[in-house]
């Protein structure tokens, strides 16, 4: 896969993991340009997400390289890893905001940790934020309070505090209603256009992908098995893309 | 053969991987920076909403010894030692066991849940991927305000145990605080005092221990969370106990 710079944001080679005997992923080669936005798409369970995980090195490779913005992953320091972490953006599947903290708390985690901002500076950074992905209102809530919707929301926030280099979203619009998924998927493109930050779009949600991604690529059995625009992954031959984009499209 | 050969594995490998995370949790309690904002919540959540469990407990101890050992000695014709004997028996090993055991309920239930369903709704992984270390933000706060609270909650069990034991007391066969009190600490020395009590906080570095460890280690979903759960507060029970056999010999050694 070939991204549109010399120097790509993260770049991946012969990636491979298994848990116990089965092979999650089998040799899988990537890479992301500055500014790109992938969409990694398949069904659920084919290690799209521990994908994702492998990057930021929360999990260990069998074998393989992860570089992001140049740097070999399997070889930091864990101090060193910390530091090319602040530069990643990461939304997870169940948002994973802290129970314990609010709203605007848990948007002032990293910030409290890795900035030396006073609290009024820290205050104005949280109003920012929460402001882009219209969350200001609720900023006084605890996670409980607050939809599955919103709660994605806050955790985009969250994933921007640090202004980040690369945003990874792990399934943003999984088990939303067609709406507020829309509106997730809107807000992914916004910040898209404004921030032009490498990103990492993984889901099995087809129009979403196509609205946000600059090129795409089909997942299964660990390996992708198409990739390129909508449009080249229109034209495969291979039944399952086919039924993948018609089906895909369809549902949603 | 297979099954017992399977549970054998299981207890090696738990302890292997207890001893790597002890191993991993030494390494960055110490390093700054500090978590000092998460570590002064752990202390109001193990010390101050545990404080009265502990005290009512201790309060229960009291009275339960007091009413006990009154009836023994009098048959041996040993009544005015009753002040001493409670004092002692509170002070040596009623109060510092209650209060761990307590506790193990209390807080290691509350760590045991509380990381078990942060481990599985990826708020462990987020905090990660924020570049902050959990060991250092989410179990080392949680195993020092252990061991720095069980002492200081012992110290309320054993007041409470005393008071109550003289109340006890007192309402079979009155007797002023001030002699009882007297009674029961003519005898103490310092040596019988702050071993025991400072035991507990080898209690509260199990407690932490075990159940970070617990909750960390969770997997499968809300069974899973129910199984940290019920694994932190039995495993930090049993180890408290058998711990205790070992310190009590220990503090016979080496406070004669």
């Amino acid at each position: 896969m070939q991204g549109n710079t010399d120097e790509p944001a993260i770049r991946v080679k012969s990636l491979r993991k298994t848990f116990g005997s089965q092979n999650v992923l089998n040799g899988i080669d990537l890479e992301v340009a500055q500014g790109e936005t992938l969409a990694i798409l398949g069904r659920s369970g084919t290690g799209k997400s521990v994908l994702l995980k492998l990057i930021i090195g929360l999990q260990q490779p069998d074998s393989g390289s992860i570089q992001i913005l140049g740097q070999e992953v399997a070889k930091l320091h864990l101090d060193e890893l910390n530091e090319v972490r602040k530069r990643v953006g990461f939304l997870f599947q169940s948002a994973a905001l802290y129970d314990s903290l609010t709203v605007a708390e848990n948007v002032a985690f990293p910030l409290r940790r890795h900035t030396r901002m006073s609290d009024g500076e820290r205050k104005q950074r949280v109003h920012e934020l929460l402001s882009t992905v219209g969350m200001d209102e609720h900023s006084h809530k605890l996670p409980s309070q607050i939809s599955g919707g919103m709660q994605k929301r806050v955790g985009l926030a969250r994933a921007l505090a640090l202004s980040p280099d690369i945003l990874l979203y792990d399934e943003p619009t999984s088990g939303l209603d067609p709406i507020t998924s829309e509106e997730i998927t809107e807000l992914i493109l916004k910040l898209k256009e404004e921030r032009k930050v490498a990103s990492i779009l993984v889901t099995h949600d087809v129009p979403s992908a196509h609205a946000v991604s600059d090129r795409m690529a089909l997942m299964r059995d660990g390996t992708f098995v198409s990739e390129g625009t909508f449009d080249d992954l229109q034209k495969s031959h291979d039944k399952f893309v086919g039924d993948f984009l018609r089906v895909g499209s369809q549902v949603v | 053969m297979s099954t017992v050969n399977s549970i054998g594995v299981r207890f090696f490998e738990w302890w292997g991987d207890f001893g790597v995370f002890f191993g991993r949790l030494a390494r960055v309690t110490f390093t700054p920076p500090y978590e000092v904002r998460e570590f002064i919540r752990q202390l109001d959540e193990v010390g101050s909403k545990s404080l009265l469990l502990v005290a009512l407990a201790g309060a229960a101890t009291g009275v339960v010894i007091s009413l006990q050992t009154r009836d023994s000695l009098i048959r041996f014709g040993g009544k005015s030692l009753l002040p001493a004997v409670v004092v002692l028996s509170i002070i040596m090993e009623s109060g510092p066991i209650i209060t761990g055991l307590i506790v193990a309920g209390r807080v290691g239930a509350g760590i045991g849940a509380e990381l078990g369903a942060m481990k599985v709704t990826e708020q462990i992984d987020a905090i990660e991927a924020s570049a902050v270390n959990p060991y250092k933000f989410l179990a080392a706060t949680r195993v020092l305000a252990c061991v720095l609270m069980l002492p200081l909650l012992t110290l309320a069990a054993d007041f409470c145990g005393i008071l109550m034991g003289w109340v006890a007391n007192t309402l079979m066969e009155p007797i002023s605080l001030r002699l009882f009190i007297h009674s029961g600490f003519e005898t103490l020395r310092f040596s019988d005092f702050l071993p025991p009590t400072f035991k507990t906080a080898i209690f509260g570095l199990i407690i932490g221990l075990v159940s970070c460890f617990q909750g960390m280690r969770t997997d499968g979903g809300t069974e899973g969370v129910e199984r940290s759960t019920t694994s932190s507060v039995v495993l930090s029970s049993l180890l408290i106990i058998l711990a205790d056999v070992l310190l009590v010999r220990l503090i016979q050694v080496f406070f004669p």
